[in-house]
């Protein structure tokens, strides 16, 4: 149950946490036993969590934006509609994640109003533009691909209503990648310019999508602590390898190129990407990425243009609510 | 500015006739025809119910975990509640 009211209620044991009661906790998790919203936690336990989940939420709402550029282009109707169902379903899937959110005692609007003020962060890969119609099958394939590796192992993550929350996604997520695909294949199949722009944007969303993963291993800085957690079960270094060495013989059937000349393939079958530039990563989280500035202004502008409806569902549910008392009352 | 706190409600939904209904997940809701409304808009996106309940989720009473023993263990010894607790002679066949 998704009940942030009974949370509230829980005593603060930051400082006083009892080691009894952590090394308890430490073997539930080691029992793959799954912790539930009411049951004891240590501070660090829940802070990391809401962290993730509620960065995780504002990703998949941020996300909509650099699809939503094309609802209203897609080349035909068919295309349109999926895309719309697409973008409908990041939506929802950022609502599945705030209400896990919620269960650890920070309320929506409270991690709403922290992405609105710049203080949580989003996935860096949505600070990039959509700049051609190839970039929406990219982002199928290739971002939702990416997404998916990193989802399917939170399905087990050890806190249930994150866990519960990935299985609805991971199940709605599949549908956008192989759409992705299916674009992609089909612009590799028309024309020389169609596959031109199916190469370029293939080109200029590789190195993004392999930054998805985060920092490499030896640098991460929330690793440790959320592996023994079971919050995460794979390292950054193992998904990014994983999702290359699946991707590249995807690739190879569209006849596209990775951007990456020095990419060797082992005697094992792994793919070895080249050095990532992660200066670029830092500069995209630091905000200085393309679009950061356009997608926090329009996050920005559609809160508050959505304000007053806000304010009317509540108005009317108030003067409802009051109606009813007073008839109750007669 | 801080937005004021939207109610929260848990969503119930039945999916096939015959079946219960199944918590499936909570949203926020100013009232209950908002919070139906936003349950088929994000619970069933893909045909996955016949019935929706919306339960202001303050009005769930929830038994405590740390109280989960007293609750639930007294149940664990009574193996004469289940049907293999009872001998039944092959021959008579299935019963």
């Amino acid at each position: 149950m998704y009940t942030q009211a009974l949370n509230t209620a829980e005593t603060d044991d930051r400082g006083l946490e009892d080691a009894a009661k952590a090394a308890q906790f430490q073997a539930r998790i080691d029992a793959e036993e799954r912790i539930e919203p009411n049951d004891w936690m240590p501070a660090a336990y829940r802070k990391t969590l809401t962290r993730q989940i509620s960065q995780h939420a504002h990703s998949e709402i941020v996300g909509m934006l650099p699809e939503g550029n094309w609802i209203t282009r897609a080349p035909t109707l068919r295309r349109k509609a999926a895309l719309l169902a697409k973008v409908q379903d990041e939506c929802g899937h950022g609502l599945y994640l705030y209400a896990a959110a919620e269960t650890l005692g920070t309320s929506r609007e409270e991690l709403v109003d922290a992405m609105l003020a710049g203080k949580a962060k989003y996935s860096s890969i949505f600070n990039y533009p959509t700049l051609t119609w190839a970039d929406i099958g990219t982002i199928g394939w290739l971002v939702d691909g990416a997404a998916i590796m990193n989802q399917i192992p939170l399905c087990r993550c050890s806190y249930g209503p994150y866990a519960r929350a990935m299985i609805r996604v991971c199940k709605e997520e599949s549908f956008h990648q192989r759409q992705g695909y299916e674009i992609m294949l089909t612009l590799c199949r028309g024309s020389d310019e169609q596959k031109a722009m199916a190469q370029d944007s293939l080109n200029r969303w590789w190195w993004p999508v392999l930054m998805m993963f985060g920092p490499p291993d030896a640098t991460s800085q929330h690793s440790d602590t959320s592996t023994k957690w079971k919050i995460k079960r794979f390292s950054n270094d193992e998904l990014r390898q994983k999702f290359v060495d699946a991707t590249v013989p995807q690739a190879q059937y569209l006849g596209l190129t990775i951007p990456d000349p020095g990419m060797t393939q082992d005697a094992d079958g792994h793919c070895r990407y080249s050095e990532i530039d992660w200066t670029e990563f830092k500069q995209v989280l630091a905000g200085n990425g393309p679009c950061n500035r356009d997608r926090m202004a329009a996050r920005r502008k559609a809160h508050e243009d959505g304000a007053w409806v806000r304010e009317a569902a509540a108005a009317h549910a108030a003067k409802r609510a009051h109606r009813q008392t007073a008839q109750a009352a007669e | 500015m801080a937005t004021p706190n939207t109610p929260l409600w848990e969503v119930f939904i039945r999916s096939r006739n015959g079946l219960a209904h199944k918590h499936v997940g909570s949203l926020h809701a100013s009232d209950a025809t908002m919070a139906l409304q936003a349950a088929r808009d994000i619970y069933t996106r893909r045909g996955e119910g016949l019935s929706i309940w919306v339960v202001p989720s303050s009005a769930i009473t929830a038994s405590d975990p740390a109280e989960k023993g007293m609750m639930f263990e007294p149940a664990e010894s009574k193996i004469y509640r289940h049907p293999t607790f009872y001998e039944v002679p092959e021959e008579v066949g299935h019963m």
